[in-house]
C-alpha cells in the first residue's frame, strides 16, 4: 500500500533512464524497458501498479497496441499515455482503452508525479474496493476461500 | 484581382449577348416592317391605278355618249326634215327651241348648203349667211357625212366645236350643223377631276386642248404630255414625273382616236392613306425597338448583376477556402515540427531535472558554484518550459485550440503575463508600466488563450519599440465591457498595413523572423471570446491595440455552469484526496 | 429488447433539430436540449439511456455538464460531441466518464453507432447489476426487506 510499482515504457532511452533515475530518487520502485514487447512479458511476471507509456515506438508495437495487451494481462494497472507525438485520435482511443491519462511531452516533472499519485489513488482505492468486497464474502462464507484457491 | 478579370470578360460577354439579342429581333421586325409595307404599297398602287383606269373609262363613255347623243339629234332632225322645210329660218328656229327644250349642250343649229352658204340659223350669234366653203370642217362633213369638229375659233372667236351632219336632197347635198355648248362639254370632262391634284380635259390628237386643263394650260393651248405613251384606244396609266412630283396619267382616245381624254393624279395625294400606314408602322416598329433595347439592356443588367454577386459570393469562398487550406497545411508542418522538437525537449527537460535532483545532495552543496549550477538548471527548465508551451501552442493551433471559460480576473492575467516579460523588457531597457483599474470584474473567459493573445501583443510592443522605450498597459471598465489598451512608443504602423495586421500570414518583420499569424490568432480568439479588438497608430507615434471582452452572460446560465463547477470541483476533491495523501506518504518517506 | 431513449445537446438549434429528424426517421425516441441544464433537468424527469453532449456551449462547458450527469446519474452513457476537437478536451472528455467522443459534423450512422454501442455498455452493466442484486437476494433474502 505504500508503495507503488512504476513500469516506464519509451524508445528514447535516454528519457527513459532519467525518468527511471529520477523516480529512483524519490524511492518509487521504477523499471524502464524500451519496447511494448519487453513491457508485456514483464507484466505477465509481476504486478505493477502505474505504467507510463510512449505511444510511438518505431520499430515495434504501438502504444495504442500495447495498451490493450497491458488491459487484457492487468486490468487493474492504470496506465499514463505519455508521448511527444499526440493526436486527438490517439488520445480518444487511449482514453477509451482504459488509459488514465494521456499527456504531452516534455512534461513537468511535478505534474508528471501528481498525475501518478492521482492514478495510483484511483487503482488503489479500486483494490480496497475489490479486497473489501472479498473480505466481506470471505467472512459469510469462508468455505470460499478454499474454492479460491 | 480576379473579380476583375471576370467583371471585363462580363462586359464583353453581356455586350456580346446584347447585340446578338438586338439583331436577332430588331433585324426580323424592321425586315418583316419593310416587307408588309411594300407589299401594301404595291397593292395600293394597284387598286389607285385600278381607279384612275375605271375612272377614265367611266368619263370617256360619258363624252362618247354625250356626242353620240348630239350626233344623234342632229342627224334624227336631218333624216325627218327636208332641206326646203329647214332652210327656212322660222322653221328651223321653232326645232332648235324644241330641240333646247328637250336637251343641253346644243348652242346652235344652222342649215348650210352645198356651197358653203349658211342658209339658216338658229342661236345666239348672228352668223346667218356667212360662207363655210373654206372652213375645215366643211369639207370633212361633205366627204364624210357625219363629222365633229376639234375645238376652234371660228367666226363667233369662241373655242367651240360643231356637229354637222350631211343631207342629200334633189341631187344637192346640204349640211345641218350644230354648236355644242363648250360649258357644258367641259362641265362634263371636269367631273373626273378629283382631290387637290387630280385634272382631266381631253386633247386632240396634236396634243391641242379641247377642252381647259384645271392646271397649267388654256383650253385650245398646246399641251405637253407625250401622246406616244398611250396606245391606240387603249386605257393606259403611267407615271410620269412633272417638276418633281410623280403624277398617275390615264387617258384613252375617244372619238375615232382624235381626241384624247387624260386623267392625271399626284401620286403624293393618292397614297396619303399609304403615307399615315407608314408612319403607323414606322412608330409601331420604333417603339417595339425601343421596349427590346430597354428590355434587353435591363434585363441583362439585372442577369450580370446576380452573376457578379455570385461570383463575388464564390471568389469569397474560394479565398476562405483558399484561407483554410493554408492553414491547415500550416497546422500540418506545425504539428509535425512541434512533434519533433517535443522528444529532445522531453530529454532535455528531464536531464536538468535529474541534474536538480542531485544537486540537493550534499557533497554538490558544498561546491563553491552551486550557486551557479543551480542558477543554469533553472534558466534550462525555464527555456525547457518556455519552449514546450511553444510546441503545445503550436499543436494547440493546429486543432484551433477549443476555449474553455473559466472565471478570469484580468489584471491578474495581465500581470502573470507581463512578469514573464519582464525581464527579457528590461535587457532591453524597455519601460512597462502598469495602469490597471482596481477591482475589474470577473468575467467568464478562456483565461489559457487571454494570456495568448496578451503575451502575443506585449511580445509585438516589445519588437516594435525594440530598445529604450515604454509601454503601457490598461484596463478600464466601461459600460458592460472591460477595455485592454497596449500602448508603445515605437515607430507605429503604417497607415497601409493597419487594415492588415488582423490578415493571416501579414508581418512587417524580416523573413524568418514572424510567421505572420500571431495577430491574426489572437483575433481569432477574442472573437471567439465575444469581444473585439483593434489597432490604431499614428506613424512615429507608436500604435495601441485594445481589446474588449464582455463582462458577462445572463446570470442564469452564468450561475447554473458555477454550480456545476462547484459540483465537479468537489467530487474532483473528494475523489482524489485519499491518493494525493497516499502519495504523498510514499514521497515523505 | 428494450429500446434506446437518445438525447442531444446542442446550442445549435438547427443541428438539434435535424440530427432528431434523422434518428427518428430511423426509429429512435429523441429528446433535445439546448444547454446543459436543460439536459439535467429533463433527465431528472425521463428515462434517459445515451446522452449525446456539445462539448461547446455557451455559457456552459460541456465537460462540467458532462460530470454533473455523470455524478447525478452514473448509468447514463455520455458521447461527446465536438466542433473543434483537441487533445485536452477529449482526454478531459473521456476521463470525465464519457463513453466516446464525434467530431462534428459527424455522420448519422455514425452516431448511430457509437450510440448503440453505449446502449449495450449500459444494458450489460444493468444486467450485471440485476444479477448482482439477485445473487445477493438468494444469498440473504433478508436483505429484502432491509432494501425494500
Amino acid at each position: 500500500m505504500d508503495m507503488f510499482r512504476t513500469l516506464v515504457v519509451d524508445d528514447e532511452v535516454d528519457f527513459l533512464e532519467t525518468i527511471v533515475n529520477r523516480l529512483k530518487k524519490r524511492k518509487l520502485d521504477a523499471i524502464g524497458v524500451t519496447s511494448g514487447e519487453e513491457a508485456l512479458a514483464l507484466l505477465k511476471e509481476q504486478i505493477f501498479d502505474v505504467i507510463i507509456l510512449d505511444i510511438k515506438m518505431p520499430g515495434g508495437m504501438d502504444g495504442i497496441e500495447a495498451l490493450r495487451e497491458i488491459k487484457r494481462i492487468q486490468p487493474l494497472v492504470e496506465v499514463i499515455l505519455l508521448t511527444g507525438h499526440a493526436s486527438v485520435e490517439t488520445s480518444i482511443e487511449g482514453m477509451k482503452l482504459g488509459a488514465f491519462d494521456y499527456c504531452l511531452k516534455p512534461i513537468k516533472f511535478e505534474d508528471l508525479l501528481q498525475k501518478m499519485g492521482a492514478a495510483f489513488g484511483k487503482k488503489s482505492t479500486h483494490d480496497k474496493k475489490i479486497r473489501d468486497a472479498k473480505i466481506q464474502e470471505l467472512i459469510r462464507y469462508p468455505s470460499k476461500v478454499f474454492d479460491q484457491d | 484581382m480576379e473579380i476583375y478579370k471576370r467583371k471585363s470578360i462580363y462586359k464583353n460577354l453581356q455586350r456580346k449577348i446584347i447585340i446578338i439579342i438586338l439583331c436577332v429581333s430588331i433585324i426580323p421586325l424592321v425586315f418583316l416592317g419593310e416587307t408588309i409595307y411594300y407589299r401594301f404599297a404595291e397593292t395600293y398602287g394597284e387598286k389607285i391605278e385600278e381607279q384612275i383606269k375605271y375612272r377614265v373609262r367611266s368619263v370617256s363613255d360619258g363624252v362618247e355618249v354625250f356626242l353620240k347623243e348630239r350626233t344623234a339629234i342632229v342627224a334624227t332632225i336631218l333624216d325627218t326634215h327636208s332641206f326646203d322645210y329647214l332652210k327656212q329660218q322660222e322653221n328651223l328656229a321653232r326645232i332648235f327651241k324644241v330641240i333646247s327644250r328637250r336637251t343641253d349642250g346644243l348652242i346652235d343649229l344652222g342649215v348650210i348648203d352645198s356651197a358653203g352658204q349658211h342658209l339658216a340659223y338658229s342661236g345666239p350669234y348672228n352668223l346667218k349667211g356667212l360662207n363655210y366653203y373654206q372652213q375645215g370642217w366643211f369639207n370633212e362633213v361633205m366627204t364624210k357625212g357625219k363629222y365633229i369638229s376639234n375645238v376652234y375659233m371660228g367666226y363667233r372667236q369662241l373655242p367651240h366645236f360643231v356637229i354637222a351632219v350631211r343631207g342629200y336632197s334633189n341631187g344637192q347635198s346640204w349640211i345641218l350643223r350644230a354648236t355644242v355648248d363648250s360649258d357644258i362639254f367641259n362641265k362634263l370632262v371636269r367631273t373626273a377631276q378629283t382631290g387637290k391634284s387630280g385634272d382631266a380635259y381631253i386633247i386632240n390628237k396634236n396634243g391641242i386642248y379641247q377642252t381647259a386643263p384645271r392646271f397649267s394650260g388654256k383650253i385650245l393651248g398646246k399641251s405637253n404630255i407625250p401622246l406616244t405613251l398611250f396606245g391606240r384606244s387603249t386605257t393606259v396609266a403611267e407615271k410620269i414625273k412633272d417638276n418633281g412630283k410623280t403624277k398617275h396619267v390615264a387617258g384613252t382616245w375617244l372619238k375615232n382616236n382624235e381626241w384624247l381624254l387624260v386623267i392625271t393624279q399626284n401620286v403624293g395625294d393618292e397614297k396619303g392613306g399609304l403615307l399615315t400606314t407608314r408612319n403607323t408602322e414606322i412608330i409601331i416598329i420604333v417603339f417595339s425597338c425601343l421596349a427590346i433595347i430597354m428590355t434587353t439592356f435591363f434585363a441583362m443588367r439585372i442577369i450580370f448583376k446576380h452573376l457578379e454577386e455570385a461570383d463575388k459570393g464564390i471568389s469569397e469562398l474560394n479565398d476562405q477556402l483558399i484561407q483554410s487550406d493554408k492553414m491547415a497545411a500550416l497546422g500540418k508542418m506545425a504539428t509535425g515540427i512541434a512533434h519533433e522538437i517535443n522528444n529532445p525537449l522531453a530529454i532535455i527537460g528531464e536531464k536538468a531535472g535529474w541534474m536538480r535532483d542531485l544537486l540537493v545532495e550534499e557533497e554538490f552543496q558544498k561546491s563553491e558554484n552551486f550557486k551557479e549550477y543551480e542558477q543554469s538548471i533553472d534558466k534550462i527548465e525555464e527555456h525547457v518550459e518556455r519552449a514546450r508551451k511553444i510546441t503545445h501552442n503550436m499543436l494547440g493551433f493546429a486543432r484551433r485550440m477549443e476555449h474553455r471559460l473559466d472565471d478570469v480576473d484580468i489584471n491578474h492575467v495581465l500581470h502573470q503575463t507581463l512578469e514573464l516579460l519582464q525581464s527579457y523588457a528590461q535587457t532591453n531597457n524597455i519601460e512597462i508600466s502598469k495602469d490597471f483599474q482596481s477591482e475589474l470584474p470577473i468575467i467568464a473567459s478562456d483565461q489559457s488563450q487571454l494570456q495568448q493573445v496578451f503575451l502575443n501583443l506585449i511580445n509585438n510592443a516589445i519588437d516594435a519599440v525594440e530598445k529604450d522605450g515604454w509601454i503601457e498597459v490598461k484596463t478600464r471598465k466601461k459600460d458592460s465591457q472591460i477595455v485592454i489598451a497596449i500602448k508603445d512608443n515605437g515607430p507605429g504602423i503604417a497607415e497601409e498595413h493597419l487594415k492588415k495586421v488582423f490578415d493571416p500570414f501579414f508581418t512587417t518583420k524580416e523573413t524568418g523572423k514572424g510567421t505572420g499569424l500571431g495577430l491574426s490568432v489572437s483575433y481569432n480568439i477574442i472573437k471567439k471570446l465575444g469581444g473585439t479588438i483593434k489597432a490604431e497608430s499614428k506613424p512615429s507615434e507608436g500604435a495601441v491595440f485594445s481589446i474588449k471582452l464582455p463582462i458577462s452572460q445572463s446570470f442564469n446560465v452564468r450561475k447554473v455552469r458555477l454550480m456545476i463547477t462547484k459540483f465537479a470541483r468537489l467530487e474532483f476533491e473528494l475523489f482524489t484526496k485519499p491518493s494525493k495523501s497516499d502519495f504523498l506518504r510514499v514521497h515523505q518517506k | 429488447m428494450k429500446k434506446m431513449k437518445m438525447m442531444l445537446v446542442d446550442d445549435e438549434e438547427r443541428f438539434l433539430s435535424t440530427t432528431k429528424k434523422l434518428l427518428e426517421k430511423k426509429g429512435y425516441d429523441v429528446v433535445t436540449a439546448l444547454s446543459g441544464a436543460e439536459a439535467l433537468e429533463k433527465i431528472r424527469i425521463q428515462n434517459i439511456h445515451v446522452v449525446i453532449l456539445d462539448v461547446k456551449m455557451p455559457g456552459m462547458d460541456g465537460i462540467a455538464a458532462l460530470k454533473e450527469i455523470k455524478r447525478q446519474f452514473p448509468l447514463i452513457e455520455v458521447i461527446m460531441l465536438t466542433g473543434h476537437a483537441t487533445i485536452e478536451s477529449a482526454v478531459k472528455g473521456l476521463k470525465s466518464g464519457a463513453i466516446d467522443y464525434l467530431t462534428k459534423p459527424a455522420d448519422i450512422n455514425e452516431i448511430i453507432e457509437k450510440a448503440e454501442l453505449a446502449f449495450e455498455k449500459r444494458q450489460d452493466l444493468e444486467e450485471k447489476i440485476r444479477v448482482a442484486q439477485m445473487r445477493k437476494l438468494m444469498k440473504s433474502p433478508s436483505q429484502i426487506i432491509q432494501e425494500t
